[in-house]
């Protein structure tokens, strides 16, 4: 009887010590699912899902609190993947307008633009160059089109273009008129 | 699979799968080679290579001259781009480009002035022997060479393949195994001595011990020519390989399979193995560059098919215009269908007669619905496998056809859809006719495009993240500032109380004080009320006196 409770302790001591000193030297730092959902969201920053940006909406999706069908830009792809990572299943996206939207770039009217700064204030990623009562001009290459310096300029000169296609950027199209057709057969 | 081919000296091994088509080689040698007169209007795309739009030189109204570069490549995979003919720049323009998209792309635009003069300040010749190949890859590198069989990757970068790789061999792809195409045969059968001559440039800078030059035995003139110019030349090291005719045995990859009987890795180049491979037409526009200082302004293109009057091989000169090639070979006929850049197997179908012929363009089908008939629809997969046994990659199309079908990328990369050649002998067997090489190319450029936004948003959030830290640094030192002046504010404060640091401003404000109220003292204790004309000056006594009198009217 003793020798039973006294080898039970033991383990358990053992072991005890085992998982404690793994905890410590396994340990990990902040949230790795945070970083994993973060790096599926398409880094607008446009705040379209009510958070303030990517990353805060990435915690909450993590934490349990947000849906996963709130990003517009990312539209039902990231949706889908996102959708696969945490085993939730796929629900349909809450502003379908806004996810077909195609993807654009903002564009300023330089001859309307008093030099406000006021733009450059919004942009989440520092694209829009430009001085206080100095034309302001948007850098196209890191524009992510969340459409944020719309709403402050005061003179309204703040355009969304779409993206043009060009040679680079072209995709042979999916063979849509093939596959109807090998379907009903 | 690893059977070995009987040929005259050298073992030769086989690839996988590939096919026996009917090569139809004949209808476009039945004349020789003839150049072309000037065209009307040339129009020179940027981009006629792999790689960055190299820098504009030219403006519009810029008088040109043959050879001359109107663009200079800025980034190191670009090629430079030369006049084709003296004239005059008339518009730097979009047009539409010989690219399977349709779409269009900055052209320079050149009426030619019939003069055909060269550009006087074209570079020396250059003996090779004497040059170092750094020397020898910048003349390649001035003289816009790209790959010529078809992938128009700039030479001068394959040429150097890195200091860690020793090359052993270099192969010279003459197999020309699409089926129509002759512009490569009859560029051996005509510059047999200059591909020998190249070959010894392009050797030198390899430090290369051995060439094999592969041509399929379906060219038995080029092969003859090539023997010729060997033995006139007599260099052991390099031998002329006749190979079968198997399509795709000019697969850069295949055909050094054949020759060698080494695989290139997955994802690797020939240079990983100790060989580098390039097109005959580009051996010899190297041999131009270095022996007579031309730049690469114009190739052999073969214009053919049962759609053409006259089918046959003209030296064109880049930038002309198709139609005026096709006018040339004596015009459409009346039942010609399709007109396809490439050959029929790789190529794509072309809508417009303006459309320029570039660098990488080497042939111009025209064919009637007789010889290729329109495809027929697409019906169910049935599994039969026939796309796996012809695959000269032993790939599994059918997996990767389901996958591409069903947009499941990730799965169709790990079938390795990337090593996919697009030779589109899985296609040309399919008994279904499902268009499998569309469903690949789609499925790689749309991986590509995802490749390219993950890298966008990775760049965006570190942005993002860059101004919040810039932000939070901000705020953080505007607090420490204010801090700083309420401390030291407070001490001061503190300070004042224990009389300890007097302020000089303070201390002479109170002295005066002193001073007016002593003053006040004396006057009073001398019986006088202060008035504020007590301590003036002698002048303003006299000016009050003045002024007291012109007041009285006196």
């Amino acid at each position: 009887m003793l020798t039973a409770i006294l080898t039970i302790t033991l383990l358990a001591i053992v072991f005890g010590l085992i998982l404690g000193y793994a905890a410590i030297r396994f340990h990990v730092e902040g949230d790795p699912i945070v970083d994993k959902v973060d790096s599926l969201l398409p880094q607008t920053q446009c705040g379209q899902c009510g958070y303030a940006g990517c990353r805060p909406y990435a915690e909450a999706i993590a934490e349990g609190s947000a849906d996963i069908n709130k990003c517009p830009p990312g539209g039902e792809i990231t949706m889908i993947a996102l959708s696969e990572l945490l085993g939730k299943d796929p629900v349909p996206l809450e502003n379908e307008e806004a996810a077909e939207k195609p993807k654009s770039v903002a564009w300023i009217v330089e001859e309307e633009c008093i030099g406000c700064t006021l733009c450059i204030q919004a942009c989440p990623v520092d694209a829009i160059l430009g001085a206080a009562k100095s034309m302001h001009t948007v850098i196209e290459s890191e524009c992510t089109g969340c459409e944020l310096c719309i709403p402050p300029c005061p003179v309204e000169c703040i355009h969304m273009h779409p993206v043009k296609q060009t040679i680079s950027n072209w995709k042979w199209p999916y063979p849509e008129k093939a596959s109807s057709q090998e379907d009903a057969a | 699979m690893n059977m070995q081919v009987k040929n005259s000296s050298r073992p030769l091994w086989h690839f996988h799968g590939g096919l026996h088509i009917d090569d139809h080689k004949a209808v476009s040698l039945q004349q020789p080679l003839k150049a072309l007169s000037l065209p009307d209007i040339l129009v020179v795309p940027l981009q006629q290579h792999i790689g960055e739009i190299p820098d504009l030189l030219v403006k519009a109204g810029d008088q040109v001259k043959k050879g001359q570069l109107i663009a200079d490549p800025g980034s190191y995979i670009s090629a430079a781009l030369h006049a084709p003919t003296s004239g005059t720049v008339v518009d730097i323009a979009e047009r539409v480009i010989t690219h399977p998209s349709g779409l269009t792309s900055p052209c320079v635009i050149i009426q030619p002035d019939g003069k055909d003069e060269w550009f006087a300040g074209l570079p020396e010749p250059l003996d090779y022997q004497t040059c170092s190949p750094a020397e020898l890859g910048q003349r390649i590198r001035w003289a816009g060479i790209v790959g010529l069989g078809g992938a128009t990757f700039p030479s001068s970068v394959k040429l150097n393949p890195g200091p860690d790789k020793t090359i052993k061999t270099l192969i010279i792809n003459g197999a020309e195994c699409e089926p129509y195409i002759t512009c490569d045969d009859m560029l051996m059968q005509t510059r047999a001595a200059d591909i020998i001559s190249g070959i010894k440039i392009v050797m030198h800078m390899l430090s290369a011990e051995e060439c094999l030059i592969g041509v399929e035995d379906n060219k038995p003139l080029a092969i003859q020519a090539l023997q010729q110019a060997l033995e006139a030349d007599a260099d052991a090291r390099i031998e002329v390989v006749r190979i079968p005719t198997i399509y795709p045995s000019g697969g850069e990859k295949q055909l050094i399979r054949i020759l060698t009987g080494k695989e290139v890795p997955s994802h690797g180049l020939p240079a990983n193995i100790g060989i580098v491979c390039h097109n005959v037409a580009t051996i010899v526009a190297i041999d131009d560059a270095i022996k007579r200082g031309k730049p690469l302004i114009s190739r052999i293109v073969t214009v053919t098919g049962a759609g053409i009057r006259q089918p046959g091989n003209y030296e064109v000169i880049n930038g002309t215009p198709i139609g005026h090639l096709i006018n040339q070979a004596g015009g459409l006929n009346a039942d010609a269908d399709r007109m396809i850049l490439g050959g029929p197997m790789m190529g794509h179908t072309l809508k417009n007669e303006q459309i320029p012929l570039t660098k990488g363009a080497n042939c111009i089908l025209l064919t009637t619905k007789q010889e290729i008939p329109p495809t027929s629809a697409p019906v169910a997969c049935i599994r039969c496998g026939k796309c796996a046994e012809v695959c000269p990659v032993q790939l599994l199309p059918q997996q990767l056809y389901w996958f591409a079908k069903a947009r499941d990328l990730d799965k169709a990369q790990d079938y390795n859809l990337f090593d996919c050649i697009e030779c589109g002998c899985c296609s040309h067997v399919c008994p279904s006719h499902i268009p499998l090489v569309q469903y690949y190319r789609y499925a790689k450029t749309e991986i590509w495009t995802k490749e390219e936004e993950k890298r966008k948003s990775d760049h965006a959030r570190q942005r993002h993240e860059f101004r919040q830290a810039r932000l939070e640094r901000l705020e953080a030192e505007k607090k420490a500032r204010l801090r700083k002046s309420k401390e030291a504010l407070e001490k001061k404060k503190s300070a004042g109380s224990d009389d300890k640091v007097v302020d000089p401003k303070k201390a002479a404000i109170e002295a005066a004080m002193k001073r007016a109220a002593e003053k006040k003292k004396k006057l009073q204790e001398a019986g006088q009320a202060p008035a504020n004309t007590s301590n003036l000056t002698e002048d303003q006594l006299k000016q009050i006196e003045a002024a007291e009198k012109r007041r009285k009217g006196e």
